[in-house]
């Protein structure tokens, strides 16, 4: 298997590597896939929609069609994850608790844990004492990398950044959250509902942009129909519209990103993880 | 765009993705994909995608990492190969 | 044409080749699933890379038209696209990353589900398994 591999990708490699004498250079501005549609994009999206960046426009206005879809991919992503591992326990197992006082761990089978006291603290079964260092720094960086994301999906229109972006850097942050405390804490402050809450209704903002157009004017996802609604003309109805597409996109994004977290760091169970 | 920066990250690109694909321990595995995406983001910055760099150092290096080690912590980090 | 040239021209080609290689080399031939799995995120990257390479302009600067923020919705009659480096190849790959690492999310919880139910990783090891059962 290894040897026949080996050379079947051998050859296809040589293959590629031969017929790469017939693409265009590196940095030709006359090559095929720059002469034919993108010259439109860069020409006409100051004109079009107000926004200087033209990935931002080209990606939530020109081909949002596109956008639309692989947010609806990564939603299915996340409920795979949940319907390949999510497993309901019920039935309480083996549970590890520190009494606080002394610093005594004790392992209660079933449900024998004295349920009025609260000098216990649960604890993983692999838990090691939490670094002070880490967790306070974790803690103080946790706000200023929520806000940076607000900055970059907000500031999106101007400068490197977007939907996709700052959501995944929300979820990076609660993810963070999660590892530096532990991931019931996580949970409890954002529970797995409210994160297949947020990833459905980011998809719902999307379309329903779209569907909202369609009913006002006559085009699914041509925001220049939404004027009358937001106060404005028409090129900067289309601005605005890509920027409500955006926060969409990144409520999905963020609440995908810790869903498979979720469901990843504690194979299913959303009990203990890492 | 300066050719030599290119050539040295392309390099260390191909580097770190055989490194990736032959150390014989899957944590280690995760984490060369984690420099090897940072590595990526920079030669994206260098051919002016910075998009793409932004979306690769979020998403490639930091969250897809994590996947990584946490499905590890799961499973298993020994390998054969 | 020189061989400086000819390296400048087609440096990258041949990087996007090797780095597909090494990727679908990992998952024809390794045995463990999480390697398989790496190879599978260096495969995509290297068909990204790809699509950036055809995507740049020698000479050509960011996609973020400057001065926009000055002129609003104004017409601008001077904007040139070979100053602006191609947005497309940009914008499609962008979304192809995201996914990327959702259908990374998913591989990863098959393996997670595959060591549960076969507790290894090894791909001969779960194929002799299967064989004693049935």
């Amino acid at each position: 298997m290894k040897i026949l591999g080996t050379i079947t990708i051998l050859l296809c490699g040589g293959l590629l590597i031969f017929f790469t004498s017939d693409f265009p250079d590196f940095g030709d501005p006359k090559s095929p896939a720059s002469i034919h549609l993108s010259p439109y994009f860069i020409e006409h999206t100051l004109e079009d929609t107000a926004v200087p960046n033209i990935v931002t426009s080209v990606l939530a206005d020109y081909r949002s069609y596109d956008t639309m879809f692989e947010t609806t991919v990564i939603l299915t992503a996340g409920l795979a994850c949940f319907l390949l591992l999510r497993i309901p326990t019920k039935e309480v197992t083996r549970r590890y608790y520190l009494h606080e006082p002394t610093g005594v761990t004790l392992r209660f089978d079933g449900d024998r844990y004295p349920k009025g006291s609260n000098v216990f603290k649960r604890i993983d079964s692999n838990w090691v004492p939490y670094d002070i260092i880490i967790n306070f720094t974790c803690r103080l960086l946790i706000h200023f990398i929520q806000i940076f994301a607000l900055y970059v999906v907000a500031h999106g229109h101007y400068s490197p950044g977007g939907g996709f972006q700052g959501g995944v850097v929300i979820g990076a942050s609660i993810i963070l959250f999660a590892i530096s405390s532990n991931l019931r804490a996580s949970i409890k402050r954002l529970g797995e509902k409210a994160a297949a809450i947020f990833t459905a209704t980011g998809v719902f903002i999307y379309a329903g942009t779209g569907a909202l157009c369609m009913v006002i004017g006559e085009h699914f996802l041509n925001y220049s129909f939404l004027a009358p609604l937001l106060g404005t003309d028409r090129i900067m109805a289309r601005s605005h519209g890509i920027f409500i597409v955006e926060i969409g996109v990144a409520v999905a994004v963020m609440a995908v990103m810790i869903w498979i977290y979720y469901n990843l760091s504690s194979a299913g169970k959303q009990d203990e993880g890492l | 765009m300066i050719l030599p920066i290119d050539l040295i990250v392309l390099l260390l690109v191909i580097i770190s993705a055989f490194a990736a694909i032959t150390v014989k321990d899957l944590l280690s595995a995760s984490l060369m994909l984690g420099a090897y995406s940072f590595l990526l983001c920079l030669l994206w910055t260098v051919m002016g995608a910075v998009d793409v760099a932004f979306t690769e150092a979020t998403v490639g290096a930091g969250v897809s990492t994590v996947f990584c080690v946490a499905a590890i912590f799961h499973t298993t980090r020994r390998t054969k190969d | 044409m020189d061989i400086v040239s000819l390296i400048a021209a087609k440096a990258n080609y041949w990087t996007y080749v090797i780095l597909l290689m090494v990727g679908l080399y990992a998952m024809v031939a390794k045995n463990n699933l999480v390697k398989k799995i790496v190879g599978m995120v260096i495969f995509q990257t290297a068909v990204i890379l790809f699509y950036v390479s055809i995507g740049y302009k020698k000479g050509g600067t960011l996609p973020i038209i400057m001065h926009g923020h000055d002129h609003g919705h104004g017409v601008d009659s001077f904007i040139k696209a070979a100053d602006y480096i191609n947005p497309l190849p940009h914008v499609l790959m962008l979304t192809a990353i995201v996914v990327g690492v959702a259908t990374l999310g998913v591989a990863l919880a098959l393996a997670i589900k595959v060591y549960q139910e076969y507790g290894t990783l090894e791909e001969d090891e779960i194929r002799k398994q299967i064989e004693l059962k049935g």
